[in-house]
């Protein structure tokens, strides 16, 4: 990968942001925008791949508009996307609390927690949609948390001085992707929509330069299957389990991405990964995913470790003047809720310093005994219930009792597919939303954003933004039997075989587990350029075994789940490159992407001069170095500032 | 606290959905209780794809006990022996070494076996497809406090709507009933004032889907609450049948 050239400012990344104050854009963006007449929408069809909060809301809005509708899940049943898991909340700027809340303090809070290098104008439509994401959520019927006298209650998420994050207990994705399933499912009785569960996108496929529909695998009977419209809609989620273990769900991967970036979808930061500060620690090699412990624990929950190196008293043994509480000591404005990237990067400096608890000496503790204490148990119980009960049962400790031991892990992935204001990705008439996206959180998410996010590009931006490109767009008509959808089709064929063909002597997921090791060493909570390169090597090297060495049972034409987790490896193979790689041009840190040489007392220091841009990959061929495209950043509302979190 | 166990496992191989299917005998050694249920069922993969069998084909994605996609039965009870348990989030300390372990697929009329321990659960899309939501198009919302809910009614509607439509509670059901799912969703909209427009024709249609599908009677024997992982009450069911009863005198269509 080295010899990338670099295209500063390329003209292949247009924003389209529009002009004028950042608070009219939106508004003067959707009167400019061509629309479609709703005797018109029906003649359309709009193929939605993935089912969680922004697919699942797109293509419930886009069938209510009167679109024809294709939904595309791997799951059983579209009710299981990983957005399902989400935990502690959604933001939204109602300040219903009095505390000064605003869209623009949501708009601001956003860039700042992401260290500035998101998109100003993206941001601020995304703190605009807020309010109304939860005015629909309550009408869809999501049961929020309310207070006594019935109004909807609010708690606070990391790296904000405000409460504004709306919850259900510690499961608020799975009643927001409920609601918008619900939205889904009516508009599949009513004909609108028809759904296709169980199939794996394995190719975009475009004709005439502009993407006109997708190549599934159906996952029941392995036959290979093409759906054709007038625009796609990748909403896909991140790629987190390049890193094999992670708070994802098995089943989250980066294919259906990584296939649209080699059809000339570019890929923008894949180095902005997002590290969890309170996850359930590891605790063995046959370890197959981690597990969240919601950033809201945090409101209550004190995050502490022994003062001195390898005590290994009891925690409750330990007096309050042995113990620092180094979150609270270090950044006294913010306390235990700072931003994810920071909380992160303490745990693991403590944990490298000696003072990790726990067998490993890789976890620090989250302790709720002072809020038992001021608010009782059963008070913190209807708080976080479900989550209490989930680390009793994966550790068999009871953290009413003791406290929780946590450590860092890879959650989120804030790079994507690069999308304009409009969410359309380089290749026209491929739209990309929620986490599959890079736009909105920059180099580091605030927690309570990804609903956020989600949501308002599937009810809220896709819905309008594609219908400006149905208007203005000569769309011939096009079907599955155009010569373009049988040569990917023959493609997608071809891999298959090839992979049952190998018949070599590892598994899938022990290629996955080395690359995870590799990615997690190299690539994680702290990256050096030494470190990268040599992960770019072992990458390859891992790379060309897989291909030579990995063997996958069973037939193509049948359910084989070996055959569908060898395919999404084989992607991880590439795709960990090439994250990696922007990780070793981007000589700053910021956010989530720290690197070692480039800090001060272990806070990240960013270059703004030479970085204040989004890196965009395209894809130039298998045996070829990527582009490394620039979109330059603008900062005119939040000015650059070094992020601080300590007064 | 770690201890390593030795196990017989006994598990249901079905090439698909035609073919007759067999209980086949696995040896695995060395379990680590501190193992999830489904990381054994990985290794036992591992070691199967080693030999050159084909791995058993297990649904499972969140592995954190709220995607609802792992089912089976294990020694006769849906989701193992643990009480308020998803098969993801059972841990193998809660066996115990030389244990025989029988590892099933639900099975209901309703959810047909497509290969090994994997099962079509798309009837309970098709039953939330004929009504369980709210008729609400994106634009028509009115301020989220507009209309308050009572605290009570709120929590109530939660602890119904955090069923995770695993399958579970048919799966459990000798009738293989599926009312226990629907009654949980019915109560979570009946509960609130966003639901009662659509209260009457809502359980009336997700009934009557219900009934399409191929699903059972409830006999109120309460295996399906004993079984939930998510903890859904049969007073859901009642409420249910409350709520049908309700539609049948007061509809007007």
């Amino acid at each position: 990968m080295s010899g990338t050239v670099d295209q500063i400012g390329s003209d292949r990344l247009v924003s389209r942001v529009p002009s004028g104050p950042i608070a009219q854009k939106w508004d003067k963006h959707k009167f400019e925008m061509k629309l479609v007449s709703p005797t018109n929408k029906r003649k359309y069809t709009i193929i939605v791949v993935g089912t969680g909060l922004a697919g699942a809301s797109a293509a419930a809005s886009l069938a209510e508009l009167g679109y024809n509708v294709h939904a595309v899940t791997i799951h059983d049943s579209p009710r299981r996307a990983h957005s399902i898991a989400a935990q502690g909340g959604i933001n939204a700027a109602k300040n219903y609390q009095n505390d000064g809340d605003s869209i623009y303090r949501l708009f601001y809070d956003t860039v700042k927690g992401g260290d500035f290098r998101s998109r100003e104008a993206n941001v601020y439509r995304l703190a605009q949609s807020s309010t109304a994401i939860i005015d629909h959520c309550v009408a869809q019927g999501v049961p929020f948390a309310r207070e006594y006298g019935g109004t909807l209650a609010n708690r606070t998420f990391g790296g904000v001085q405000v409460s504004r994050t709306f919850y259900a207990r510690g499961q608020t994705g799975q009643q927001l992707l409920l609601g918008a399933y619900g939205s889904l499912m009516r508009q599949v009785g009513i004909g609108r929509v028809t759904m296709h569960a169980r199939r794996e996108v394995l190719d975009v496929v475009t004709v005439d330069g502009v993407c006109r529909g997708v190549i599934m695998r159906n996952m029941t009977t392995g036959a290979i299957e093409s759906l054709a419209g007038h625009a796609v809609m990748m909403c896909t989620g991140g790629y987190g389990n390049a890193y094999y273990l992670s708070t994802n769900a098995k089943g989250c991967n980066v294919t259906a991405a990584w296939r649209a970036y080699k059809r000339g979808a570019f890929f923008a930061n894949p180095c902005y990964t997002q590290i969890h500060p309170t996850c359930i620690p590891v605790t063995g090699d046959y370890q197959s995913k981690l597990t969240l412990m919601s950033e809201s624990l945090r409101n209550d929950g004190r995050v502490w470790v022994p003062k001195t190196k390898g005590d290994n008293r009891p925690p409750n043994e330990i007096p309050e003047s042995d113990r620092d509480y180094y979150l609270e000591r270090k950044y006294p404005a913010f306390g235990n809720m700072v931003p994810r990237d920071v909380a992160s990067r303490n745990a693991k400096q403590r944990c490298d310093e000696g003072q990790g608890v726990g067998t490993s000496g890789k976890a620090v503790y989250l302790d709720f005994a002072d809020a038992i204490k001021r608010l009782g148990a059963k008070t913190i119980e209807e708080k976080y219930g479900n989550l209490f009960h989930m680390y009793a049962k994966i550790t068999a400790e009871d953290p009413y009792k003791v406290p929780m031991r946590i450590y860092p892990a890879i959650h989120y992935t804030m790079g994507g597919l690069w999308v304009d204001y409009n969410l359309q990705s380089t290749l026209p008439g491929l739209f990309v939303l929620g986490e599959a996206n890079f736009s909105d959180h920059g180099a580091n998410r605030l927690g309570a954003s990804a609903l956020m996010q989600g949501l308002a590009d599937g009810y809220f931006v896709a819905p309008y933004t594609v219908g400006d490109h149905l208007a203005t767009s000569k769309l011939a008509a096009v079907g599955t039997d155009h010569p373009a959808f049988r040569e990917a089709a023959g493609q997608a064929e071809a891999k298959t075989k090839q992979l049952l063909g190998i018949k070599g002597r590892r598994s899938p997921d022990s290629f996955h587990r080395e690359l995870g090791h590799i990615m997690w060493d190299n690539c994680g909570m702290s990256r050096n350029a030494a470190g990268l390169e040599k992960a770019i090597g072992k990458i390859r090297e891992l790379r060309s075994e897989f291909w030579e060495n990995v063997r996958v049972l069973g037939q193509g034409d049948e359910l084989n789940q070996s055959l569908e987790y060898a395919g999404r490896v084989g992607d991880f193979l590439e795709f960990g490159e090439l994250l990696a790689a922007d990780a070793l041009q981007r000589n700053e840190s910021c956010g989530g992407h720290y690197r070692e040489e480039y800090q001060e007392e272990g806070e990240a220091v960013r270059d703004d001069d030479h970085f204040c841009h989004v890196a965009a990959w395209e894809y130039k061929g298998d045996n070829s170095a990527p582009a490394r495209h620039q979109e330059p950043l603008t900062f005119d509302e939040v000015h650059l500032t070094k992020r601080s979190y300590r007064e | 606290m770690s201890a390593k166990l030795d196990l017989t496992l006994k598990i249901w191989r079905q090439d698909g959905p035609k073919d007759r299917g067999q209980f086949k005998t696995y040896q695995l050694k060395g379990i680590s209780t501190e193992m999830s249920f489904l990381e054994m069922l990985d290794i036992l993969n591992e070691q199967l794809i080693h030999l050159g069998e084909e791995p058993v084909a297990f649904d499972h994605d969140c592995r954190e006990g709220i995607c609802g996609t792992c089912s089976l039965m294990i020694n006769g009870q849906a989701h193992g022996p643990d009480h308020k348990t998803t098969t993801c989030q059972l841990h193998m300390r809660k066996f115990h070494n030389h244990d025989t372990i029988v590892i099933e697929p639900w099975r209901a009329t309703a959810f047909p076996i497509l290969r090994d321990l994997v099962v079509d659960r798309s009837a309970f899309d098709r039953i939330v497809s004929a009504g369980g939501f709210v008729s609400v198009n994106v634009g028509n919302a009115p301020d989220g406090n507009s209309v308050p809910v009572p605290k009570v009614n709120a929590d109530k509607a939660l602890d119904a709507a955090v069923c995770i439509g695993c399958g579970a509670c048919v799966a459990s059901c000798k009738n293989a009933s599926a009312l226990l799912f629907v009654g949980a969703k019915v109560s979570q909209y009946a509960l609130l004032p966003q639901g009662q427009a659509e209260r009457a024709q809502r359980v009336q249609k997700m009934v009557a889907q219900m009934d399409k599908e191929g699903f059972g009677s409830c006999t109120n024997t309460s295996e399906c609450e004993a079984a939930c992982p998510a903890g859904i009450s049969v007073v859901n069911i009642a409420q249910l049948n409350r709520e049908f009863l309700r539609a049948t005198i007061t509809a007007t269509t």
